[in-house]
């Protein structure tokens, strides 16, 4: 007798098959943001073979390399975006995509990500922020909560950590989100505006780290930061008529900037051109 | 003709008083390069002064990073998305760019590094030349690995190496260094540009979808991003197909083994190297870049005096021409090494031969002089 | 034959130093320009370095020079060490008080000249590439000129050309 036959993931297509299941921890949210991503890309008829994964180390890295079936550049840390800024001057009509973790753009690749939202280059970037090191074994990161304890802040984190979505919109970018793995939907709609407007477009996406983050700050399972992301979340839309004491410590989510500055390479082009006239 | 070609004819034959930088930037043109990335730095920035000027005219593309690191990641993207790229920079930007480097070799990735080399540690004398890097580049970056550095000694060759780094690094599918020197760098120079046709540009040898894209063979075929192919592209170790295997053993050391083989196995055909006066030599002398134009000097001066000394300059670094200087010194009684360090060269020189290695070491930011060089062999 | 310029920066040292070069390369010699880089450039002592030659050009910092160029009493002081006994000084006899020393003296008053015949300091320069041009021969007078041309900005190669003519001028009287 043949055990029940379980249904086939409807987007397995969209995944190297061959090498899932995906090696995250149980209650990571990189498989929700996996999912919400294939299912953007679903909708939005996007051929994968029009996409271009550059991914920096860690976690979130993973969910395109080796997971999502595209070209992927798996580079070095944080330098994720100034590969793909190479691969979008050379490339300009690929989906130049970059998901990496709050470590990786923030952290040690801050500077990039600064002059990359500066320059307008045509990448859609996805900030998978766990507010913690998860792969190295949960040391502090610049998105991680003043106070909270880490490996590397055995006595509570004397840090801020950055506004990273808010930063980015003041360094010029033209499309700026914030949600978190509790907004699916919204969260998917932000990707696939994400994906097909010009510029540089940025979704930070607040994700659960149950195992190297959670369990140090009283949130063991997945579930709690889901329901932590539900009740402590603001849309932006709401928050802009909101006093500051008003919203305490709420994380604002929603769309945070847009805007349409011409594009980096397309600027880069005509200018070319307008040289050899 | 395409673009490229109908700009370039106007410069073939013709004889220009270039920069190194100057020429360095047109022989990166004339080789083939359609992007540079690159963040100012004395003195390779006049590199990209004219590079930038020049790309577009050849349906080319130039951007200034906002840093070294960016500058390599950049163009290490753009390559894998279909361009013939290079960047250049002096000993910090060079220092900074080790972790890419590294990468560049891990995933075979054909581009080109200029070094113009300045005075160092650190700051040191912005300004001023050194031949401080030489080690540097052969193990700057972290982990086994093997590189190919040439090391032009005057204008014409920035110009010339370079047609020769763009080809190798296709050949052999890796980064190539041009080991320059700030001397070399800010030195104008007659140079006559060859004509089109006789530049023989080594094409990119493109995979197709049964080729594995990190082995089956020594120097497995290039693909692009675009072409369709899934391509998995990683720094951490990967199987023939390029997915990530960190664990196996066996994995890592067939995929390093293989990268540190295709250069050494082709030792012979890289090595690059000039020989004067050595038939009747007792004593030779092996120099390279600035440093060996005072030292040819010298030596011909020495002749003159009737003196059986000979001269090497060596036009590749790495991999290193081990095999004639071992047979140097079985033929010679000593080998003097000028070098603007404190002796890079001469220690690899020493692990090779038996005979007395003296190393004529200069520091400071200016080359030796064809007095200093002589007076040092006269003294030891 | 080995030639330095040399002065405060903004006074067309570097260029000298290019044009001489240049000029040599045209006539089918060998020859290599060196010159001082970075603050050293702005302000303080200003130098810039002509080789030239029939045969290959081993030395790239040469100890000694054969004709040392003064256009600052600072520079003066700085290098007339390095002009060789019996070499030939040429210099701004209202900006260089050269002391009594074993070399050939030749004086022009190219900045002063450069502003009444042509209203601009600048081509002082020329005026002096001109006097040396003459007084020297090293470099045929022909190819001067026409890398002169070349190399100055549009619309002002008749005054630099005046103005190294000017020079070469008073170079022939001397000689």
């Amino acid at each position: 007798m043949m055990a029940k036959k379980k249904k086939a993931y409807r987007l397995k297509h969209y995944l190297r098959e061959e090498l899932l299941p995906t090696t995250f921890c149980q209650g990571c949210g990189c498989g929700t943001v996996l999912n919400t991503y294939a299912q953007a890309i679903e909708e939005l008829q996007i051929n994968p073979k029009d996409i271009v994964s550059v991914t920096g180390i860690g976690c979130s890295s993973w969910i395109p390399s080796p997971y999502f079936k595209a070209d992927t550049l798996h580079t070095t840390h944080g330098r994720a975006i100034a590969f793909a800024t190479g691969v979008k001057i050379m490339k300009p009509e690929a989906n130049v995509v970059v998901i990496a973790g709050d470590g990786d753009l923030a952290g040690i690749g801050g500077n990039h990500l600064i002059h990359a939202a500066r320059r307008n280059v045509g990448l859609a970037v996805f900030l998978i922020n766990n507010m913690i090191y998860g792969m190295t074994g949960g040391q502090v990161s610049p998105m991680t909560p003043l106070g909270d304890k880490t490996t590397t802040t055995p006595y509570g984190n004397p840090e801020y950590p950055f506004n990273i979505a808010e930063f980015v919109a003041a360094a010029g970018a033209n499309y700026v989100a914030r949600w978190t793995t509790y907004h699916v939907f919204p969260l998917m709609e932000s990707i696939q505006k994400a994906m097909t407007k010009d510029g540089f477009s940025f979704v930070e996406i607040l994700t659960q780290c149950p195992v190297s983050y959670g369990r140090r700050v009283g949130m063991r399972t997945g579930e709690e930061f889901l329901k932590y992301f539900k009740e402590n979340t603001i849309n932006s839309l709401k928050a802009k008529d909101m006093t500051p004491e008003e919203i305490g410590d709420k994380i604002i989510v929603g769309k945070i900037v847009e805007r349409n500055r011409k594009e980096f390479t397309t600027i880069l082009r005509e200018m070319n051109e307008e040289r050899r006239k | 003709m395409g673009l490229r070609e109908d700009y370039l004819k106007k410069f073939e034959g013709k004889t220009y008083f270039w920069l190194g930088d100057e020429a360095c930037a047109y022989g990166g043109v004339f080789g083939g390069c359609n992007f540079f990335t690159g963040y100012p730095i004395t003195p390779a920035s006049e590199v990209a002064e004219v590079i930038s000027g020049e790309l577009p005219n050849v349906g080319g593309y130039h951007v200034q990073m906002e840093d070294e690191i960016a500058s390599i990641a950049a163009l290490i993207g753009g390559v894998w998305a279909g361009a013939r790229g290079m960047t250049a920079t002096s000993g910090p930007g060079f220092s900074l760019m080790q972790e890419n480097i590294g990468y560049a070799i891990m995933t075979e990735t054909p581009c080109v590094i200029v070094d113009v080399q300045r005075s160092g540690p650190s700051t040191g004398q912005a300004t001023k030349p050194a031949q401080g890097d030489v080690m540097q580049a052969r193990w700057g970056t972290h982990g086994d690995h093997n590189i190919i550095a040439l090391a032009p000694n005057s204008v014409q060759e920035c110009f010339d190496l370079m047609i020769r780094c763009f080809n190798l690094s296709e050949e052999y599918r890796t980064p190539v260094i041009l080991l320059m020197d700030g001397e070399i760098g800010h030195l104008r120079e007659r140079i006559t540009v060859p004509s089109l046709k006789s530049i023989k540009l080594k094409k990119r040898k493109k995979g197709k979808k049964k080729d594995l894209l990190f082995g089956g063979e020594l120097i497995p075929p290039f693909k692009e991003i675009g072409d369709g192919h899934y391509l998995h592209v990683t720094g951490s170790t990967h199987k023939e197909n390029g997915i990530r295997d960190v664990e196996s053993q066996k994995v890592h050391e067939k995929l390093v083994t293989r990268l540190y083989d295709k250069i050494e196995k082709n030792r012979e055909k890289l090595v690059d190297l000039e020989e004067k006066w050595m038939d009747d030599a007792k004593i030779a002398v092996i120099s390279y870049g600035a440093a060996a134009r005072p030292t040819e000097g010298a030596v011909a001066l020495l002749r003159k005096k009737r003196k059986k000394i000979g001269f090497m300059r060596l036009r590749t670094i790495w991999p290193f021409p081990r095999e004639q200087v071992r047979a140097l010194g079985k033929k010679v009684k000593k080998i003097y090494v000028p070098e603007m360090n404190l002796g890079q060269l001469s220690r690899e020189i020493e692990r090779f031969v038996d005979c007395p290695v003296v190393g004529i070491p200069k520091i400071g930011g200016i080359v030796h002089t064809i007095r200093e060089i002589t007076t040092a062999m006269e003294r030891s | 034959m080995n030639v330095r310029f040399c002065g405060f920066g903004g006074q067309g040292i570097v260029m000298a130093g290019y044009i001489t070069g240049s000029a040599a390369v045209r006539d089918g010699k060998k020859a290599t320009q060196t010159q001082s880089y970075g603050s050293e450039s702005r302000g303080g002592a200003c130098k810039s370095d002509v080789a030239i030659s029939e045969e290959e050009i081993y030395e790239l910092e040469s100890e000694e020079v054969d004709l040392l160029v003064a256009m600052s009493q600072q520079a003066y002081e700085r290098y007339i060490k390095t002009l060789r006994k019996g070499g030939i000084l040429a210099f701004d006899e209202d900006l260089v008080t050269p002391k009594k020393t074993a070399h050939k003296l030749y004086k022009i008053k190219a900045t002063d000249l450069a502003h009444k015949k042509f209203g601009r300091e600048i081509v002082a320069n020329m005026i002096m590439l001109g006097y040396i041009t003459s007084i020297s021969g090293f470099v045929s007078k022909d190819s001067m000129i026409q890398t002169i041309l070349d190399n100055v900005p549009k619309g002002t190669e008749k005054m630099n050309e005046d103005a190294f003519e000017l020079g070469h001028r008073l170079g022939s009287k001397v000689k």
